[in-house]
C-alpha cells in the first residue's frame, strides 16, 4: 500500500492510489472487493455518505456514472448497490459497493452526493425493493404502486416462468413446446399474489403519481394582486404526440406557466433486465438491438465490450481483429449520424415544423438503413456484433432487399456505395440542414435560452451526450476512455457553452461533421484490410465467461451507454449472465428534466424534452 | 376516378352512358369511401413504431393509400396501429383510447409484440398481444415489419372492409342499433386485471385460500416423440447394421437423457416440497 503524501493532489492520484487513499482515511468503513474477478472496494453502509462525498470532493470522481443492485441470493444471500464514479476530465471507473440484508433491504441515499442517483435508486427500489434513507422521492418509477413484489429479485418468479435459464429442456434438446398461455388459467401474462384480497381491488397508481406533486385539488384560486390565473394539473401522455413514445409528464401549471413538472415513466419497461438474466449471454445481443431502436448498432457495440471485458480474463480469448474493430466504429458513426438526423428532424417537429424536414432527414436515413439491411439483414434490428468481431464480413455488393422498383440501390459495389454516401450525400445534407436551420429565425428565438441546464448541474445529474456536451462539458467516453480503434482517429469532441436547446441543436450538428470525418478516416482503412478475418477465433454460441463483473461503456449517440454484467454463479464459468444492467443515457438524461422545464410554457416543454433526445425503448427499458 | 370499379353486372348500363353513369350497391360506394380515407391514429409504441413512421414517409408513402392523415386523437380515427410492445401499464390507456375511437373502427397488430409478445413475451410487465384484450383485424408478423409488410397488412385490411356489407349486422357490429358496448378497461392491481376475468380470479383465490396451488394450470402430459431405438450396449456391429447412429453419438445421448431425467424429477420433488 503506497502512502499518499499529505500535499499530494488527490484529484490527480491513480485509481489505485484513490482506493489506498479511502482505505487509509476510512481503515473501518471500507475494504477491498476481493471476489474473482470484482474490482473496487466495499464500503460500510453507515458510512456510505462519507465515503461518497470524500470520493466526490476530495478524489475528484465527480460524475456518477451508474447505481445499480445487485441480487446475490444463492451465492452470498445479500443485496449490492454497485456505484461507478469517474472523474469528469477523464480516466477510468472508481468502483465502490455498499451491501445490505436481503430481508431488510436499505441503505443510506447517495442523492445529496449526485442528484444523478435519483431515478437509479428509485429503479432499485422498484425492482429489487431496496429502501433508500433520505431519498426525497421514493416510489415506484417503472411499474405502477400496488405492484406485487420486486421483479429484479432472483427468488421473484413471473407469470410464465419456465425455468431460470435458457435453452429450457422443454424446447431443447426434447423439443416440445406449450404455448406459454396455456400456464396460467387466465391464458395471459399474469400471476396474483396468494392473498389477494378481491374486496379491495383498487387502482392506486393514479393517486400516487399526483400525490408526488404535493397537489390533492386539480384546480385552485391562486391569490395574486395581478390578472387571477389558476393553478392546473395537467397530464401529457402517455398517448402524446410529442412525447417521443409512451412517456408522460405531469405538470402543474401557474396559468401558462411550469410550476412543477413529474416525469412518469414505465409505459414501455418490458423486462430487459430480467429476461436478460434468463437468457445466454449471446442471447442479449438481439435483445440490445431494441433498447434505443434508432441506433441498434451502438448498443451492440456496448454490450459486446462488456462481456469481452469479462471474457478476456479467461485462458482462451482472443481480441477483436483490426478490420472487426475497423467495421464496428463505422456502424457506429454511420448510427450516430441515423439518430442525429433523426433527434434533430424530432426536435423540429416539436418546435412545430411539422414533419417537412423530418422527411428530408429519413430519405438519408433511408441509405444508411439500405447499407445496414444489405450487410446485416436487417433495416433496424441489425443484431450485428459478436463476442470478438461482427457477424458477417461487409458483402462484395450490395443488395437491399427492401427496394421498391423506383429504388436505385439494387446492386451496387460496397465500397462505391459507402464512398459516395460519406463524401457526398450524407455532407450533402447535414450542409443543406446547416443552410435552412442553423439560422432559422424561428428556431433561435425558440431554443435560445430556453431549456437552461448549468454545468455544474450537467455533472450533478449524471446527463450523457449532447445534453452534457451543449453544457459546456467536453467529455465523452470515446476520448475520455477510449476503446476500439478511436485513439488512433482524428476527431474533435464537439462542445458548447451555452447550454440550452440551441446549443444541444449545434453540438448534434457538429457531432454528425465529426462522424463523417472519422468515416473518411475510416474509408481507407476498410479497403485496406479487406479479405482479412473479421471474428477472432472461431464463433462461439455459448462461450463460458470467466466470473466476475465487467461495466462497458460507449458514446452513443444519445449519450454514455453502459452495460454492467456480471457473471457469478457457475464456478466452472457461466452461460448466462448473473445481473445485466443498462446504464440508458436516456433514462439518466430525464432526471433534470423537471429542473430545465421550470418556469417555462407548456409548448417549451415538449420541445425541451425534444432537445434532451430519449428514446423510450432505453428509458422504460 | 374509374367507374368501371363500381359497375354492377346485374344492372347493366348501356356502353355510351358507362363513362357517366354507374348502377352499383350502396354497400360498394360506402366501402369504397371508407377504405380509401382510412385516418390511422398516431400513436407508436416502440421501434415497431419507428418502421410506421418510414411507411409513412416519402420512400414507402402511406398516403397512396389515403392513409397519410394520422391524427392524434382517437375520436378522429379510424384505424389503430398498435406499433409495438403493449405493456401492462400501457394496456390501460390503450384500452382506453379505443373505447374512445368512433365506430367503425379497426385494429392492426404490428409486429411480433403485439400480435403475440414477440421477443419480450415472458416479461413480468408485458402484454402477451394486445388481442388479449382488443379485437384485432389484422396481424402483420415481423419485429419489426418491413414498410412493406405494412404496407401489404394495410392492403389486407382494405380487402377486409371491401367483404363488409350494410346489409349484414353479423359481420360488423356497428350498423346494429345504439351503440356498442364500451371494452372493459383493466385494473392496475397486485398485477394488471381484466375485469372480463373477475370470475376465474375469484376462483383461483378461493383454490388459494384452502391451500391448493392457484395461478397455475396442470399442463397436459406431452406425449413424446417417439424416440429412435438407442442401440443397447452390444457392441458395434448391431448398431451399424441397423443403419442407426454410431455407438459413441447414442451414449452420449443415452447420458443425455438420464441426466435430463434426473433433473426433472428433481426439480419435481423440490415443487412437492413447497406445496408439502
Ligand atoms: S415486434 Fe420487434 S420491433 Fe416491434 S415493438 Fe416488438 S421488439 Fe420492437
Amino acid at each position: 500500500m503506497t502512502d499518499i503524501a499529505p500535499d499530494q493532489d488527490l484529484t490527480a492520484v491513480d485509481i489505485d492510489g484513490a482506493l489506498d487513499y479511502l482505505k487509509q482515511r476510512f481503515p473501518d468503513a471500507v475494504r477491498e472487493d476481493d471476489r474473482e474477478g470484482y474490482s473496487g472496494i466495499i464500503v460500510d453502509k453507515d458510512k456510505l455518505v462519507d465515503v461518497a462525498t470524500t470520493i466526490r470532493d476530495e478524489l475528484g470522481f465527480n460524475y456518477l456514472s451508474s447505481a445499480t443492485a445487485v441480487d446475490y441470493l444463492g451465492i452470498s444471500d445479500h443485496m449490492e448497490m454497485v456505484y461507478h464514479t469517474y472523474r469528469i476530465s477523464g480516466g477510468g471507473a472508481l468502483v465502490f459497493k455498499a451491501q445490505t440484508d436481503r430481508e431488510k433491504a436499505e441503505l443510506p441515499s447517495l442523492v445529496p452526493v449526485w442528484k444523478g442517483a435519483d431515478f437509479q435508486e428509485r429503479e432499485a427500489y422498484d425492482l429489487f425493493g431496496i429502501r433508500f434513507e433520505g431519498h426525497p422521492n421514493l416510489r415506484r418509477i417503472l411499474l405502477w404502486e400496488g405492484f406485487d413484489g420486486h421483479p429484479m429479485r432472483k427468488d421473484w418468479k413471473e407469470a410464465y416462468y419456465e425455468q431460470d435459464h435458457k435453452p429450457f429442456d422443454s424446447r431443447w434438446p426434447a423439443g416440445w413446446v406449450h404455448r406459454a398461455e396455456e400456464r396460467t388459467p387466465y391464458g395471459k401474462n399474469v400471476r396474483y399474489p396468494d392473498n389477494l384480497d378481491l374486496s379491495r381491488l383498487v387502482d392506486v397508481s393514479e393517486e400516487d403519481v399526483y400525490q408526488s406533486l404535493g397537489l390533492g385539488v386539480d384546480v385552485q384560486q391562486l391569490d395574486s394582486d395581478d390578472i387571477a390565473t389558476e393553478r392546473l394539473l395537467v397530464n401529457m401522455g402517455p398517448h402524446h404526440p410529442s412525447t417521443h413514445g409512451v412517456f408522460r409528464m405531469v405538470v402543474t401549471m401557474n396559468g401558462e406557466t411550469i410550476e412543477k413538472l413529474e416525469p412518469v415513466m414505465g409505459y414501455l419497461h418490458r423486462n430487459h433486465e430480467k429476461i436478460g438474466e434468463r437468457n445466454t449471454f449471446l442471447h442479449n445481443m438481439p435483445f440490445t438491438d431494441r433498447l434505443d431502436y434508432i441506433s441498434s448498432m451502438g448498443n451492440n457495440f456496448g454490450y459486446a465490450l462488456a462481456v469481452e471485458q469479462l471474457l478476456s480474463r479467461g485462458a482462451r480469448y482472443d481480441a477483436p481483429t483490426y478490420r472487426a474493430e475497423v467495421i464496428r466504429v463505422l456502424m457506429a458513426e454511420l448510427t450516430r449520424i441515423v439518430n442525429h438526423l433523426w433527434a434533430i428532424g424530432f426536435w423540429l417537429n416539436d418546435l412545430g415544423a411539422f414533419f417537412t424536414p423530418v422527411l428530408y432527414f429519413i430519405e438519408e436515413r433511408e441509405r444508411i438503413l439500405d447499407f445496414f439491411e444489405a450487410v446485416a439483414g436487417s433495416r433496424m434490428m441489425c443484431n450485428y456484433m459478436r463476442f470478438g468481431g461482427v457477424a458477417k464480413d461487409l458483402p462484395e455488393r450490395l443488395h437491399s432487399v427492401a427496394n421498391l422498383v423506383n429504388d436505385k440501390v439494387r446492386d451496387y459495389n460496397t465500397m462505391q456505395y459507402l464512398t459516395e454516401l460519406i463524401t457526398e450525400r450524407i455532407p450533402r445534407t447535414i450542409e443543406e440542414l446547416e443552410e435552412y436551420l442553423s439560422e432559422n429565425e424561428i428556431i433561435k428565438a425558440r431554443s435560445i435560452g430556453y431549456g437552461y441546464l448549468s454545468p455544474e448541474d450537467a455533472i450533478q445529474y449524471s446527463t450523457a451526450g449532447p445534453l452534457l456536451r451543449g453544457s459546456g462539458i467536453p467529455y465523452d467516453v470515446r476520448r475520455a476512455e477510449p476503446y476500439s480503434i478511436y485513439p488512433e482517429l482524428d476527431f474533435d469532441i464537439a462542445v458548447r457553452d451555452e447550454g440550452d436547446m440551441y446549443a444541444r441543436y449545434l453540438v448534434r450538428v457538429e457531432e454528425m461533421w465529426q462522424s463523417v470525418r472519422i468515416l473518411k478516416q475510416i474509408l481507407p482503412r476498410l479497403e485496406r484490410t479487406q479479405g482479412e478475418p473479421i471474428m477472432a477465433g472461431k464463433p462461439q454460441h455459448t462461450p463460458r465467461v470467466p466470473l466476475g463483473e465487467a461495466y462497458g461503456r460507449v458514446e452513443n449517440p444519445k449519450g454514455e451507454l453502459g452495460f454492467y454484467v456480471v457473471s457469478a454463479g457457475d464456478p466452472k464459468g457461466p452461460q448466462n449472465p448473473w445481473r445485466y444492467h443498462v446504464r440508458a443515457p436516456s433514462f439518466i438524461n430525464l432526471t433534470p428534466l423537471g429542473l430545465m422545464c421550470q418556469n417555462h410554457k407548456v409548448a417549451d416543454i415538449v420541445a425541451i424534452l425534444g432537445s434532451i433526445d430519449i428514446v423510450l425503448g432505453e428509458t422504460d427499458r | 376516378m374509374d367507374l368501371q370499379q363500381f359497375q354492377d353486372t346485374e344492372f347493366p348500363v348501356p356502353t355510351e352512358l358507362q363513362s357517366n353513369v354507374a348502377i352499383t350497391s350502396l354497400s360498394k360506394l360506402y366501402n369504397w369511401g371508407r377504405r380509401n380515407s382510412m385516418w390511422p391514429m398516431l400513436f407508436g409504441l416502440a421501434c415497431c413504431a419507428i418502421e410506421m413512421i418510414a411507411t409513412a414517409s416519402s420512400r414507402f408513402d402511406l398516403s397512396r393509400f389515403g392513409m397519410e392523415v394520422m391524427r392524434a386523437t382517437p375520436r378522429q380515427a379510424d384505424l389503430m396501429i398498435v406499433s409495438g410492445t403493449v405493456t401492462k401499464k400501457m394496456i390501460v390507456p390503450i384500452v382506453r383510447l379505443y373505447n374512445q375511437m368512433p365506430e367503425p373502427k379497426y385494429v392492426l397488430a404490428m409486429g411480433a409484440c403485439a400480435s403475440g409478445g414477440g421477443p419480450f413475451k415472458e416479461g413480468y410487465n408485458v402484454v402477451s398481444g394486445i388481442d388479449k384484450y382488443i379485437p384485432v383485424d389484422v396481424y402483420v408478423p415481423g419485429c419489426p415489419p418491413t414498410p412493406q409488410a405494412l404496407l401489404y397488412g394495410l392492403i389486407a385490411l382494405q380487402k377486409k372492409i371491401d367483404g363488409q356489407s350494410l346489409a349484414n349486422m353479423d359481420d360488423v357490429p356497428w350498423y346494429g342499433v345504439g351503440p356498442s358496448e364500451p371494452t372493459p378497461v383493466p385494473i392496475l392491481g397486485p398485477d394488471i386485471i381484466d375485469p372480463r376475468q373477475m370470475h376465474i380470479i375469484r376462483q383461483q383465490a378461493e383454490r388459494a385460500a384452502q391451500g391448493l396451488p392457484a395461478g397455475v394450470r396442470e399442463l397436459p402430459a406431452i406425449p413424446q416423440p417417439e424416440k429412435k431405438k438407442v442401440p443397447a450396449k452390444t457392441g458395434q456391429g448391431a448398431a451399424a447394421a441397423d443403419g442407426e447412429m454410431d455407438p459413441a453419438k447414442a451414449e452420449r445421448l443415452r447420458k443425455r437423457e438420464a441426466a435430463l431425467a434426473r433433473k426433472r424429477a428433481r426439480e419435481a420433488a423440490k415443487k412437492q416440497q413447497g406445496e408439502g
